[in-house]
């Protein structure tokens, strides 16, 4: 049962309390030990719902999550762009639990704006060093064998905004640039496969058909490795806002290569250096060069819960620490958690089988005992690359790379279970 | 190990060339493209120069350009305007505390300065300059950053002779050989490190927007001392805002000029909360005299047609809307105009549906 959140400004420190009539049981407190002052109408009075009648078959063709969910949604930061048509937003991680993002409030990045292009008009081109230069309607890719997976998509710049230092205190903007979904449609393989690669072709070059035609260069080994266009995200078509009809995906690799309108794949033999893969996309180091083509994402993990939007609301006792990890060089091995700021770990209960390149929930099922604690999680993925601390990154790449921050996220967490973004030393 | 093996073990690929099977049969599906189609889309341009058509433009044809379709954003000189991104400047600033990254201080190739401009720029009207234009546009960049004279005409031929300051400024990941030895190593579990002290809050910085807090109900509350008291919620719900009249417009035509006005949002906004992008802000503009919206960097013909008194009536919106250059010569709007007069009849009306 989820309460109705009040607005609260990410540095004001104000502490609501809704008790509903329920007055806490003595001090000590164990299992089952709360009491109840007088019977809680909600039980002893019959209530509307249980009187009168709900809503019918047809009053909601498609539905959309009930009103009490309503702030459960994608947010911005406006002062991070200079237009929200060339933006980012970011996903409510810290109210969703499970793997699966649902397409409604899963981050969106545009660089001109979400289209609206109907499968009719769509049109899919392979060009350059190809045996057959091919034109696809959405048809054509319907008739083709069809495959299903699902896996996370990262922007290379979520946690981007930390390098400098704690900077947004809440884990929808510190790590909502990321959601999961299980997508259907064609690998990349089947489709260049039928226009056939010339021996030459080692690089393809992926185009959306919106106004920032945005466009990326992804090695031939890559494309044919796990690459796919998907045309339904979670069973259902993609939404406007994910690139319907057709996107790219990328799986493992930066969200910024799996191109939406999805329009025209170039085969080249070489990078076609676009703005995207050089004036961004790419990693300032200290010494003022920057390293390119840095399109995996490493090993990352977050607890989502509690998080200063997720605070814990309760007196000492059982509770759930969640949170998801990912890695985009395989599957999740481990997740260890810390409560004292990483001097102490344990390792996490994963929730199902953890997929390639997909996310990965994570549990620790603790009793609080009313103290602080500096919450901390760690990735380790199949390859045995461990989830690094944001110091060891700066060591190595300074604070200007803003791309690819996978440290390690601290919540301290106060006596009164209100959680905060801090860095520690 | 290879440069390219040691390139894809920092991306985890185990595929390699070799290993891949043959080619598969093809189904058959889908057409083959025509050239003309080929030439409409496949315009992208390689570092090497491959992919440029023919043609030229100079510095000078270059500027007006500039001023007419990019200044609005990036400022007269290409230094930037407002939050907007500087094009130049910058250099020597990649190792500083704040890096100005620019054409001239960071990207390493003139292709993708030419390929930028051509597909996806001016932002709000992308691909509608012609090619002479894209070089002369091009050339005004190489000018403003200090790289050619003013009497420079850059062209296909000469393209590459232009080489970026920064074109060695980059190298190829190198996590997997720099990063995977020491991110590898067995994770201490226990012990490992000593007393715990926060050095950096985030509430420190007051950067994070509002959010609201969930907070579940509990049998057993966790009750703060000194915290604010429950919120009656009754009595916060502010005073409805009374009802703006719209009596006297058609709905259907605020609704087609609604969708009409797809055309006009990657500048502008309008309705509750709209603020000043690439274009001001459009509520109560109807009625109001031009170039009158605060906050607004307007171009001087837009600043010089306010001061002699045009006002936003039906009749001087529907000429604007019909050509902007030619009620306003020389503003900045980047726009071609609505051809159909029912279009533009539509958008007044819902220009006027958002008046206060």
């Amino acid at each position: 049962m989820t309460d109705r959140p009040e607005e609260k400004s990410g540095t004001s420190r104000r502490a609501f309390l809704r008790t509903a009539g329920l007055a806490a049981g003595g001090a000590a407190l164990g299992a089952g030990a709360a009491r109840a002052a007088t019977p809680d109408p909600l039980i002893t009075e019959v209530q509307p719902w249980a009187m009168f009648l709900g809503e019918g078959v047809d009053a909601t063709p498609y539905g959309m999550p009930i009103h009490f969910e309503d702030h459960v949604v994608r947010r911005n930061v406006e002062w991070l762009t200079a237009d929200p048509i060339a933006s980012i937003n970011f996903t409510p991680i810290h109210a969703l639990d499970g793997t699966i993002t649902p397409q409604g409030c899963a981050f969106e990045r545009h660089h001109s704006g979400a289209i609206e292009l109907s499968k009719e008009d769509y049109r899919l081109m392979i060009t350059g060093l190809v045996e057959t230069p091919l034109v696809f309607t959405f048809g054509d890719l319907m008739r083709m064998p069809r495959i299903t997976r699902t896996a996370f998509c990262e922007c290379a710049a979520n946690s981007g905004m930390e390098w400098g230092g704690a900077q947004l205190n809440a884990v929808q903007f510190t790590h909502g640039m990321i959601h999961n979904m299980e997508y259907t449609g064609v690998s990349l393989r089947t489709l260049l496969e039928e226009a056939g690669v010339k021996p030459e072709g080692t690089w393809i070059y992926v185009e959306g058909a919106d106004a920032s035609s945005n466009g990326r260069s992804i090695p031939m080994e890559k494309a044919l490795d796990d690459c796919m266009i998907a045309f339904t995200a979670n069973g259902e078509a993609l939404r406007m806002e994910h690139g319907y009809p057709v996107r790219l995906v990328v799986p493992g690799w930066e969200g910024n290569l799996w191109v939406k309108w999805l329009r025209r794949i170039g085969v080249h033999d070489g990078p076609i250096e676009s703005r995207e893969e050089t004036s961004k996309y790419t990693d300032l180091m200290p010494d003022g060069r920057a390293r390119k083509w840095t399109w995996a994402l490493h090993a990352k993990s977050v607890i989502t819960s509690p998080s200063p939007q997720m605070p814990i609301g309760h007196r000492p006792g059982p509770m759930v620490i969640s949170g998801l990890a990912w890695s985009g060089l395989g599957k999740i091995a481990r997740v260890d958690v810390s409560l004292d700021g990483g001097a102490n770990w344990q390792t996490a209960r994963l929730a199902g089988e953890p997929g390639d390149k997909a996310l990965t929930r994570f549990y620790v099922d603790h009793v609080w005992d009313g103290k602080p604690m500096y919450l901390q999680s760690r990735a380790v993925d199949e390859t045995g690359y461990v989830q690094p601390t944001k110091d060891q990154l700066r060591e190595i790449r300074g604070v200007n790379s803003i791309y690819h921050n996978n440290g390690i996220q601290t919540w301290y967490v106060n006596e009164n279970g209100e959680a905060e973004n801090v860095e520690i030393g | 190990m290879s440069r390219l093996g040691k390139r894809f073990a920092g991306s985890a690929l185990v595929t390699t060339l070799a290993a891949v099977p043959a080619l598969a049969e093809p189904l058959g599906l889908g057409r083959a493209a025509l050239p003309e189609e080929i030439a409409a889309w496949d315009v992208a341009v390689m570092p090497d120069g491959r992919g440029l058509p023919e043609g030229g433009g100079n510095v000078w044809d270059g500027e007006d350009l500039w001023i007419d379709h990019c200044a609005a954003c990036h400022g007269d000189f290409a230094e930037g305007a407002g939050v907007w991104p500087p094009i130049v400047g910058g250099a020597g600033t990649l190792t500083a505390t704040r890096p100005l990254k620019t054409v001239e201080s960071y990207w390493p190739y003139l292709s993708t300065v030419w390929d930028y401009v051509n597909r996806s720029m001016p932002f709000g009207a992308a691909q509608t300059l012609e090619t002479d234009e894209v070089y002369a546009i091009t050339a005004y960049i190489l000018y403003s950053a200090g790289l050619v004279d003013d009497d420079y005409e850059l062209t296909n031929e000469n393209f590459t002779e232009n080489r970026l300051p920064n074109e060695g400024g980059f190298y190829i990941d190198d996590r997997a050989e720099v990063e995977f030895p020491i991110f590898t190593q067995d994770a201490c579990m226990s012990d490992c490190r000593g007393e715990v002290t926060i050095v950096a809050r985030a509430t420190d910085l007051d950067v994070t927007p509002d959010f609201p807090v969930i907070r579940n109900l509990y049998s057993d509350p966790l009750v703060i001392e000194g915290a604010d008291a429950p919120v009656d919620e009754a009595a916060a719900t502010p005073e409805p805002e009374p009802e703006v009249q719209l009596a006297a417009l058609d709905p259907e035509l605020v609704a087609a000029g609604e969708t009409a006005w797809r055309q006009c949002r990657s500048c502008h906004q309008i309705g509750e909360g709209a603020r000043n992008g690439t274009g001001p802000q459009l509520n109560s503009i109807v009625g109001a005299v031009a170039a009158g919206v605060e906050g607004f960097r307007y171009s001087p013909a837009f600043v010089e047609a306010g001061e002699e008194g045009l006002v936003w009536d039906a009749a001087t919106l529907d000429t604007f809307l019909e050509n902007p250059a030619g009620l306003i010569p020389r503003n900045r709007m980047s726009f071609r105009g609505v051809r159909s007069p029912e279009e533009r009849a539509a958008l007044i009306v819902y220009l006027k549906s958002h008046t206060d």
